[in-house]
């Protein structure tokens, strides 16, 4: 049995062969000069390389085992990296002190095909949340080791990597700072608001709508208007500077991402009391229990999961908008981007973006696994309630 | 409800009179703008940058929508079948990216200006469409399927008729998402040199001109709000006909 998205898989990984696989510029600012992928190393090796990404990406196309669709994106993965390795040493061979060498259109597409199979094949398998959880572990350990290794090092973003190490750690602590401190923040202010919300629905029904228009204005906006509010909070309230409130920096991101993880707290926590099943509502409160009884001991376990994918949602989202913060002085990763797009370095642009976007993913996967290892609680209560 | 119309109305002419004529509001802004400093933004009109900022994000939400349609009309079909789970997979990772990182990584493969932004605009908005017009052509009334199909409509007629109709008010909900964000995305194209409302609060922000920063977020926020509300009522009044149209059956 064949199937029809690795054919598709087999054919775009075979077209994106033939657009340049890296490039070879003579500094860190200009655009620099494409080779193929049979152009970076001597026939020996390139032959074997591009053999074993043809065979992954054919194993890929065995509709019926996809533990071996899962092992040929593996084998890809692995040539492609090969071939960068290889590719990096003979284009710097006597290129030049300033010369960069980058991975190019060609490898992305490959990458982006063979991650597509790759998660294609494990969602064919279905893995339980605790496999799931082993998985990322395993390819996070897997992408640490390689970033370590130094097999990589001669890469153009690795060395923008090398020359900024700690204003790198650095960015990353102050991302998850944002993105995590606000969910926090928002938690403790939108659970309370949500089990409101739950309680009178007449509150719902003007909170959430005014939730979703904040939530609406672009992030750009919201960022730039919480300046003069903060700059003023912080010009007249005494004592409201020394504990870092300002117009700029960190404050005004940090405000801005509470107010955009609101809606899908509040939400969804109203949404996950209201899921109760109605049964189990009769049964706890035939049983005498209290109102607060019943929403620690029933609804607020039934409806976690709902509350958690709420979030997922804002964890997520906050990642992602934690980048803006980089323009209004708040750092994180958006820093980079931002400096990469001034000076158009593009593998600065890119330190900033790829741990974003990584973040963002592992974030989603690991909020992902925590909601699927809540459900069969509720499964279990809800079947035994009637 | 006549009070919503009332601020409406309120919101729309104050919104046209920001763009329109930035400089009755010289007076509002003024003590924001550092001593000495311009207070209206004037390096480019601001009619100029919200039509190109709408044109960017109605040109990628038409596209968007167009293509992501198509595909999940494919997708839900016997013969695309083998694709569905494919796409799920696709969406679910594709949503975990954050826009304003699919506008930076635009930005190597095409270069500056509005390029990269447009592209950014489509690929992100492609996917709360696709997601919703699958959950919309997926989830239909197994009974009203079964009774298009009795009533010997083919599969074109089906779809045209009855699933398009019928998942409408989902697909409708997949395009407001997705213009908010084109909207909010279009903002930060700026950064990238696109023409857009964010170079105001860009402009704001490296001459530490507070003025243009609340200028530009005042109209770039009322902008998003009006249009959201304008395509939840459509949205409303579609659903109301759909369903009416169903109860009458």
């Amino acid at each position: 049995m064949l199937s029809a998205p690795g054919l598709l898989f087999f054919i775009l990984g075979c077209a994106a062969l033939t657009a340049p696989y890296m490039t070879l510029a003579a500094n860190r600012i200009v655009a620099g000069d494409g080779f193929r992928a049979w152009q970076l190393a001597a026939p020996g090796p390139s032959v074997l390389a591009l053999g074993v990404l043809a065979a992954g990406l054919a194993m890929g196309v065995l509709g019926a085992w996809p533990t071996l669709r899962v092992i040929g994106a593996a084998l890809g993965l692995g040539a492609l990296i090969w071939l960068l390795t290889l590719g990096s040493t003979t284009l710097l061979d006597g290129a030049g002190e300033y010369a960069r060498v980058s991975p190019a259109a060609g490898f992305w597409c490959l990458v982006v095909v063979l991650a597509l199979l790759l998660a294609d094949g494990l969602t064919n398998l279905s893995p339980g949340p605790w496999a799931r959880l082993g998985i990322l572990g395993v390819i996070l350990g897997l992408l640490a080791a390689l970033l370590t290794s130094g097999l990589l090092s001669q890469l153009s973003i690795m060395q923008e990597f090398s020359s900024r190490k700690p204003a790198f750690f650095d960015a990353l602590s102050r991302h998850l700072w944002l993105s995590l401190g606000s969910l926090l923040l928002a938690a403790i202010i939108g659970l309370p608001l949500g089990i409101a919300c739950y309680r009178k629905p007449r509150l719902q029904d003007t909170l959430l709508p005014a939730l979703s228009f904040l939530q609406t204005i672009p992030s750009l906006a919201m960022f730039g208007i919480m300046i003069p509010l903060l700059g003023w909070v912080g010009d007249t309230i005494p004592g409201a500077q020394a504990i870092g409130i300002a117009g700029i920096g960190f404050a005004p991101a940090f405000i801005a991402l509470v107010l955009y993880s609101l809606l899908p707290v509040v939400a969804n926590t109203a949404a996950g009391l209201g899921s109760t099943p109605p049964a189990a509502q009769e049964a706890a409160r035939g049983m005498g229990m209290t109102f607060i009884q019943r929403l620690a001991k029933v609804e607020l376990p039934l409806g976690l999961p709902i509350i958690l994918a709420g979030l997922r949602i804002v964890l997520v989202q906050n990642i992602g908008l934690a980048v803006i913060a980089g323009l209004i002085g708040g750092g994180g990763f958006g820093a980079f981007v931002f400096q990469g797009l001034n000076q158009t370095a593009i593998d600065l642009i890119l330190l900033g973006a790829l741990p974003t976007v990584a973040l963002a993913l592992v974030a989603g996967v690991l909020m992902d696994i925590l909601v699927a290892l809540t459900q069969p609680h509720t499964r279990h209560v809800s079947e035994s309630a009637p | 409800m006549s009070g919503g119309g009332l601020r409406r109305i309120a919101l729309t002419a104050l919104l046209i009179a920001l763009v329109v004529r930035p400089s009755w509001f010289a007076w509002a802004f003024a003590p924001f703008a550092p001593t000495g400093g311009p207070v209206i933004y004037e390096r480019a009109s601001l009619l100029s940058l919200s039509l190109n900022h709408l044109g960017l994000v109605v040109l990628a939400s038409t596209a968007a929508t167009a293509v992501a349609v198509t595909l999940a009309i494919l997708v839900t079909r016997p013969a695309g079948a083998a694709f569905l789970p494919l796409s799920r997979t696709i969406t679910n990772i594709g949503q975990t990216f954050p826009p304003v990182a699919v506008l930076a990584l635009a930005v190597p493969a095409l270069g500056f200006g509005s390029g990269p932004t447009l592209v950014a605009l489509f690929l992100y908005g492609l996917l709360p469409i696709f997601e919703n017009a699958i959950t919309g052509l997926t989830t239909l009334p197994p009974a009203t399927m079964e009774a298009a199909r009795g009533i010997g409509l083919n599969g074109w007629q089906r779809l045209n008729r009855v699933e398009l109709p019928l998942a409408l008010p989902v697909i409708l909900t997949g395009i407001r998402l997705s213009v908010v964000i084109a909207l909010g995305t279009a903002t930060i194209g700026s950064t990238v040199a696109a023409k857009t409302l964010g170079e105001v609060i860009i402009a704001g922000l490296l001459t530490n001109n507070t003025a243009y920063v609340l200028q530009g977020g005042l109209i770039v926020g009322l902008f998003a709000v009006l249009i959201y509300d304008a395509m939840i009522r459509l949205e409303t009044y579609l659903t109301q006909r759909v369903t009416g149209g169903a109860a009458g059956r």
